[in-house]
């Protein structure tokens, strides 16, 4: 604040507070009467008077103390300009505190567990309470409160896994976040296309399909999708590629929500965490995710 | 000496005495910041948004988002370990009005940018439900079919502009033809996706 702005709430300030003091100080009593308080303002109002006596002792006192309280408030706290306050106190500073004092207090409980491996976590239930605390605040508006996921948002308690669930895959996948790139294949493959396709893709878990139309879907499939779900449609989990032959839908199983995902593609995202969460968070959320299903 | 008698009986004295206490809290609280370089100079690399953003913008006080979420997050810890870095002014100097609030009824939003994918504010927008089973927002499947006309984007901009955000004439000018023919879905995703990454000044690791 320039030193122009500085004086400018000063005076203002100190001339309000002044200037209700000495309004106070002026009007503190009224009239005074000698002997009773029968004297009125003159006023009648359907019959009734009002007397005219002074403000309360009390009152008028309250009134003196919010004085006194604003004028020591000012002179502790940063309230007349640049004038910061014998306390020292700034907003920021107490903050800066609040989270000095959590760094030390919780520090050492995140050190125990940083130094412990995944695996061995799984025996300490409060680095996995911690870890769980974590995730319902970060991860659960995606993957849901228990882990197991929604529509287009992958089920952690399963063992199905689209990159990988050892530990580190688990812990790159936190940090780093993941891209599906599952293209469109309507251009290419047609409507007609892309029902064979489908029915091939069903026929992968099992389900009951049209063969001929399975058979030409076969032919595709080994044309155009082995690259990522690879020969035996078993998946590749380096490219997030998922296995299509267990029956486990990520965007649905039915006929039309496969003849979608083939048709126009699929691309989840999971949003890079390691500019938001310390080393040592996501090292217990990783301990918590791989508890899910490894019980 | 003055008694209350006096100023009670006499009204525009009364006026005058209550307009002058009243218009001191204003003058020493509110005055000083159209003048302080810390609520309007921006921050470090502040980008304006994108004209589907500022469309979003709009679709976003036009719902009445800004009712249950806040943009403001707090100088208390228990909010930074949240939401991220702790709002400064700096940040809102462009924000024409602000969209900071004081009520919660959902989460904060100033840096929601980026914590989710588009495809999880789509199925959320579309039915909160559908992925936050305990959510009580309400759907918004109308901006799934709603487009955008892209009549009013260019003015905005430009209204923008005379507030002081530096849209060049060329972005006011291509604004319509940008968003023109998007659904409302798209600027509103655009929008929230923009939040807390408008710049890059500030840690958010917790």
């Amino acid at each position: 604040m320039s030193d122009f702005w500085s004086i400018w709430v000063s005076v203002i300030t100190l001339g309000v507070i002044g200037g209700c003091a000495a309004l106070l100080w002026s009007t503190r009593k009224s009239e005074v009467h000698k002997g009773a308080t029968e004297e009125t303002t003159g006023h009648t109002f359907d019959g009734i008077e009002e007397y005219d006596n002074p403000m309360p002792g009390w009152w008028l006192q309250m009134f003196v103390a919010t004085i006194i309280f604003g004028v020591i408030y000012l002179l502790a706290y940063p309230g007349l300009g640049n004038f910061k306050g014998f306390l020292g106190w700034t907003q920021v500073g107490q903050y800066e505190e609040e989270v000095a004092y959590a760094e030390e207090t919780y520090r050492p409980v995140f050190a125990k567990y940083a130094t412990m491996s995944v695996e061995e976590l799984q025996a300490q239930p409060e680095g996995l309470k911690m870890g769980q605390r974590m995730f319902a605040n970060n991860c659960s508006v995606c993957h849901g409160t228990t882990g197991s996921g929604a529509h287009g948002f992958p089920n952690l308690t399963d063992t199905d896994w689209l990159y990988g669930g050892n530990a580190d895959t688990i812990k790159a996948t936190i940090a780093g976040g993941r891209t599906g790139a599952m293209p469109p294949w309507g251009a290419v493959l047609g409507e007609e296309g892309v029902r064979d396709m489908t029915n091939y893709v069903l026929s992968l878990s099992g389900k009951t399909v049209d063969a001929d139309a399975a058979a030409r879907g076969e032919q595709q499939f080994q044309a155009l999708c082995t690259a990522c779900h690879g020969q035996d449609a078993k998946g590749v989990q380096a490219l997030g590629a998922p296995n299509l032959t267990d029956d486990v839908w990520l965007y649905g199983g039915s006929f039309e929500q496969i003849s979608h995902t083939i048709r126009v593609g699929r691309s989840g995202v999971m949003p890079a965490h390691k500019d938001l969460l310390s080393d040592d968070k996501i090292h217990l959320i990783t301990s918590y995710v791989y508890s899910l299903s490894n019980k | 000496m003055i008694k209350h008698e006096t100023i009670e009986k006499n009204i525009g004295m009364m006026v005058l005495l209550i307009i002058l206490v009243i218009s001191g809290g204003g003058l020493a609280e509110i005055v000083p910041l159209f003048f302080s370089k810390s609520t309007t100079k921006p921050i470090e690399g502040l980008r304006p948004y994108t004209a589907l953003e500022m469309e979003g913008r709009d679709i976003y006080i036009r719902e009445g988002c800004n009712t249950c979420h806040s943009q403001m997050i707090r100088p208390f810890r228990a909010e930074t370990e949240r939401y991220g870095h702790y709002s400064t002014a700096n940040e809102g100097v462009w924000e024409h009005p602000f969209l900071w609030g004081s009520k919660r009824t959902g989460p904060d939003l100033a840096r929601v940018g980026g914590r989710y994918s588009d495809d999880w504010h789509r199925a959320h927008l579309y039915n909160p439900r559908d992925v936050v089973p305990e959510s009580k927002m309400p759907s918004y499947p109308w901006l799934f079919e709603n487009k955008l006309d892209g009549k009013d984007t260019s003015a905005k901009l430009a209204v923008f502009k005379n507030f002081g955000v530096p849209y060049t004439d060329e972005q006011i000018a291509n604004a319509g033809e940008e968003v023109k023919g998007k659904t409302e879905i798209e600027a509103v995703v655009a929008y929230l996706q923009s939040l807390g990454k408008l710049h890059s000044v500030y840690n958010n690791k917790r």
